[in-house]
């Protein structure tokens, strides 16, 4: 049963006609009218930049804030592999309902029909747009766009731009946010960071900024808010997000009442270069399109492994029948191409048994060399040469792989010192991206009215495992096609609410709470620094919050963490004043959040006794190995309210499905 | 890239000399650290990040630099290594590993140097400057919803790589701090190739580029002599051809009545 605290809104009607149906009737706001809303919006990333742009571009007044000195920075600049569209130029079958299905499949059956079919549909407007305002997508000769394929799907509908299409993208809604500014429709507060939001009797009101500059606190008002703060993998410290991406934003506005939604769903993404070392401070993805051309392996023979390791034997002396390409091995219908959560599972598999191949023992090879001698061959027809020697295909294949994903191979052979060219990547698994995050309705608020989640920073479009290249599509979606029209659904009810002054007591309370936790955290005057403590939060949630889970690891990890925030705000030194730039403050206050919110991720992992995409509980398993799920019991969206004192009250949004006959989900 | 044999990893002992500056009204000075047992397999910013978590330790405070996504691309970690920016190789900071070092060198770390980028503190400048170019004229005005069908124009294979090539910038500014007349132009000339190079980009061509450049003149950066740094020190490797094509897209537009 659905919890009486949670109203999805999903329109009636059957699945292809609600959002047109919706669009249709949903109240609007005349154009006189949106020149006296105000709309903040906290984060600059694609859902951010392209929400800001929409709404100016409708006549809204906008303020963005962006704790990074430019919106061009997000992290959204470093997605590599692309964006799915369900266009179906490749004439391969593609459909809306074929991304949808995928969609929901690849997210193990645990994410909203009503919100994901929307999101298929919108996706082909976005390529549109995103071809109209000079996104260089890569083209055929003939002109036209160019397709590949990534995992957990059969047709080729990812659109790129090299490996940086993250880049492009955002650079894309970048550009559509500063023309807004040069127009004087969005006030851009760069290096502002939020750190409140304020309500008045249970209404979202605005916020409360530090100005990371000046070190002065900030209060803004707004009708609307919109969080698009991106996702909370950095509680792990080591993963591929950027160094400064924090959960601060989302958990604040959880601690002033909105829900969070599936805090236990983390992506792994299986291909990123592995640990070299303590010293290390973030990991670096290599993009999931490499799998199109690259064959995952490990020895078949235990001494092999153990001889890459000890540096004996390179893995061009290993003979291909002595190879496991365990993925073709297990999932012969995806092959290499199946879904991360999958994918990296297997990679853990194998290196647990024995076969990593570095000196970690921690990693597997990605290796290029029989795509690189096929499309070798393929040149050397289309040159007319009959009978290539091995230098020639080898030199044209690599031509070709060289084009295709160059910036990836060189970033690897940077960072690592080894030549990806000449042997095959060595890679690890590595926390990515978070599917949880607020919980919000289909008008993508959250159940604090006035206030809205989009992008990574809600839970709603991909269950317990995202796809490939669906980040981008759905940042995009949030922000250029369905906030525009569901915000209208609450904002034609505001019109008549002018503009609250900042010197309202609920701006001055918020602020004084701000004032106070810094202070706070001034005044412990400890011995240890701020990494100190993320560090070792991290490696809890990474042994026992990770790619395997059980309940013995969930329960010590709760009582762990929870040592750990006492520590913390008995012995952390936070150097510097409050009045100035001060990094090691901003870092301060962004893992005291993470020290609550990863009890909380724990407590979600430990109270669904079921395995799910990236959530895999290992009393919950296959003979072969595969995530068991139960629907019986756990055919829910688990939605955590917190509670005082640092303790939470679970919600549950039962998920129905209408169209979509749920299976065990299978990529063999 | 050439093949590069495989360094195994080593340690190195190092003396840093770096800018100190509390804010933008301070003098500010270089101080001496020296850091030991730096693994070559860090980056360059790790190893800040050992030098910081010893201040740290030592009640002192850290020093202060720009750095988030380190892969290469938010451009962010702006560094000026021993008299180049990002260092001794063509990339970013972050990118930089310590295997490009040697035991017992001496790394001298500046912020970047150029009036329109004043220093907020020790190696953090402020380029806002570069967002207010892009919103002189860095876009193609098509509100959201307004699209054709992606496919609608098809655009030569070539033209959509060299467009690509030149939107690669990440606007680190690394051009600026190279050039000695922190010129702007490879950073600005970037964006118009871009979108000069795309038919979506024809309506506003020439409107863009006089008002991009107005706009870069406004904020301080000097003129381009044809020296190149820029494009030597770039680390996304932005061909300097990009200049020449701004030189030409802004005689085109001063030239034409319809722009005035």
């Amino acid at each position: 049963m659905t919890s009486s605290k949670i109203d999805s809104k999903i329109p009636e009607g059957n699945l292809e006609q609600k959002w047109t149906k919706y669009r249709s009737t949903v109240p609007l706001v005349n154009p006189a009218n949106k020149r006296t809303l105000e709309i903040i919006i906290v984060g600059s990333g694609l859902a951010g930049a392209s929400a800001a742009a929409s709404l100016s571009e409708l006549g809204y007044k906008v303020k963005v804030f962006c704790f990074q000195d430019s919106a061009r920075r997000a992290h959204s600049i470093a997605a590599q592999g692309g964006i799915n569209a369900a266009k179906n130029y490749q004439n391969d079958g593609d459909s809306t309902y074929r991304l949808f299905y995928d969609t929901i499949k690849g997210g193990d059956y645990r994410s909203r029909e009503g919100n994901v079919y929307r999101l298929a549909e919108v996706s082909t407007s976005i390529i549109d747009q995103c071809v109209a305002i000079g996104v260089p997508f890569a083209r055929e000769y003939g002109g036209l766009l160019s397709n590949r394929s990534f995992g957990g799907t059969q047709v080729q509908r990812t659109f790129y731009a090299a490996g940086q299409t993250g880049q492009q993208l955002l650079l894309g809604a970048y550009s559509g946010l500063q023309r807004q500014v040069g127009s004087g429709n969005v006030k851009m507060y760069a290096r502002h960071e939020m750190l409140d939001v304020v309500t008045i009797e249970g209404v979202c009101r605005g916020i409360i900024a530090r100005d990371l500059v000046t070190g002065k606190l900030e209060r803004h008002f707004g009708h609307a808010v919109l969080l698009c703060s991106g996702g909370y993998g950095n509680a792990f410290f080591l993963s591929t997000n950027a160094m400064g991406s924090n959960v601060t934003a989302a958990w604040k506005a959880h601690k002033k009442g909105a829900l969070f939604a599936n805090p236990c769903f983390t992506q792994i993404h299986p291909t990123c270069i592995p640990v070299s070392g303590d010293h290390q401070s973030k990991l670096t993805l290599m993009s999931e399109s490499l799998r199109n051309d690259g064959r995952i392996w490990v020895p078949k023979k235990q001494e092999d492994a153990k001889s890459l390791r000890e540096n004996r034997i390179k893995p061009n002396d290993i003979k291909e029948e002595d190879r496991d390409y365990y993925l073709e091995r297990r999932y012969p219908a995806f092959g290499n191409l199946v879904p991360r959560d999958v994918a990296s599972r297997a990679a853990k598999e194998r290196c647990d048994a024995g076969f990593g191949v570095n000196k970690t023992g921690e990693a597997v090879f990605l290796d290029f060399a029989f795509n690189t001698l096929r499309y070798g061959h393929i040149e050397a027809t289309k040159k007319g040469i009959h009978n290539p020697n091995e230098t020639q295909v080898i030199e044209m294949g690599r031509a070709v792989v060289k084009e295709k994903y160059g910036n990836l191979f060189d970033m690897y052979q940077q960072i690592t010192g080894v030549n990806p060219y000449d042997q095959p990547m060595m890679i690890y698994p590595a926390v990515h991206y978070t599917m949880g995050g607020l919980w919000v309705d289909y008008n993508l608020m959250t159940n604090v009215p006035g206030l809205y989640a989009l992008g990574e920073a809600n839970f709603s479009d991909h269950g317990s495992n995202r796809l490939g290249a669906s980040a981008l599509m759905q940042g995009l979606a949030d922000g250029y096609f369905v906030i525009p029209y569901t915000i209208g659904s609450y904002l034609s009810n505001e019109i008549r609410t002018k503009a609250i002054p900042t010197d309202h007591v609920a701006f001055a309370e918020a602020e004084q709470n701000v004032q106070s936790s810094i202070d706070k955290l001034f005044a412990i005057k400890g011995t240890k620094s701020v990494d100190y403590f993320h560090k070792k939060l991290g490696l809890i949630m990474w042994n026992k919050c990770g790619m395997a889970r059980n309940e013995e690891g969930l329960k010590s990890a709760i009582s762990e963490i929870q040592e750990l925030r006492k520590q913390f705000w008995n012995e952390v030194r936070v150097p510097g004043s409050k009045d100035e730039f001060n990094p090691e403050l901003e870092k301060a206050g962004r893992v005291a959040d993470f020290l609550e919110l990863g009890e909380l991720m724990c407590k979600d992992a430990l109270s669904r006794n079921e395995s799910c995409g990236g959530h895999f509980r290992e009393e919950y398993q296959t003979d072969e190995g595969e995530a068991m799920r139960d629907d019986e019991n756990f055919k829910y969206v688990a939605a955590w309210e917190y509670m005082q004192g640092v303790n939470w009250e679970l919600h549950k949004e039962d998920l129905i499905y209408d169209n979509i006959k749920i299976a065990a989900r299978s990529y063999k | 890239m050439s093949s590069e044999k495989i360094i195994m990893e080593k340690n190195l002992n190092l003396n840093l000399k770096v800018w100190r500056q509390k804010n933008a009204s301070d003098k500010g000075k270089f101080e001496e650290y020296k850091v030991n047992d730096i693994s070559t397999d860090m980056s360059f910013l790790e190893m800040f990040d050992v030098l910081n978590e010893r201040l740290n330790n030592e009640g002192k405070d850290p020093v202060a630099f720009d750095h988030d996504c380190r892969e290469g691309i938010c451009g962010s970690c702006s560094m000026y290594i021993n008299g180049r920016p990002h260092g001794p190789k063509q990339t970013t900071t972050c990118q930089l590993h310590m295997r490009s070092f040697n035991d017992g060198d001496t790394i001298v770390v500046e912020p970047w140097r150029a009036q329109p980028f004043p220093v907020i503190k020790d190696l953090v400048v402020d380029r806002s400057a570069f967002d207010r170019i892009i919103s002189s004229g860095g876009f193609i005005s098509v509100n959201t919803g307004n699209a054709q069908d992606a496919n609608a124009i098809p655009i030569p294979k070539d033209a959509a790589d060299e467009s690509f090539a030149a939107a690669a910038c990440i606007g680190c500014g690394a051009c600026v701090a190279a050039c000695k007349n922190a010129s702007a132009m490879l950073f600005v000339s970037a964006k118009v190739s871009q979108l000069a190079l795309l038919p979506q980009g024809m309506p506003e061509r020439k409107k863009r580029v006089m008002e991009m450049v107005a706009q870069m003149d406004a904020e301080g950066f000097g003129a381009c002599t044809n020296t190149g740094a820029c494009s030597a020190e770039c680390p996304k490797e932005i061909s300097l051809s990009n200049i020449a094509r701004m030189n030409r897209e802004y005689i085109v537009a001063e030239l034409s009545s319809d722009s005035k």
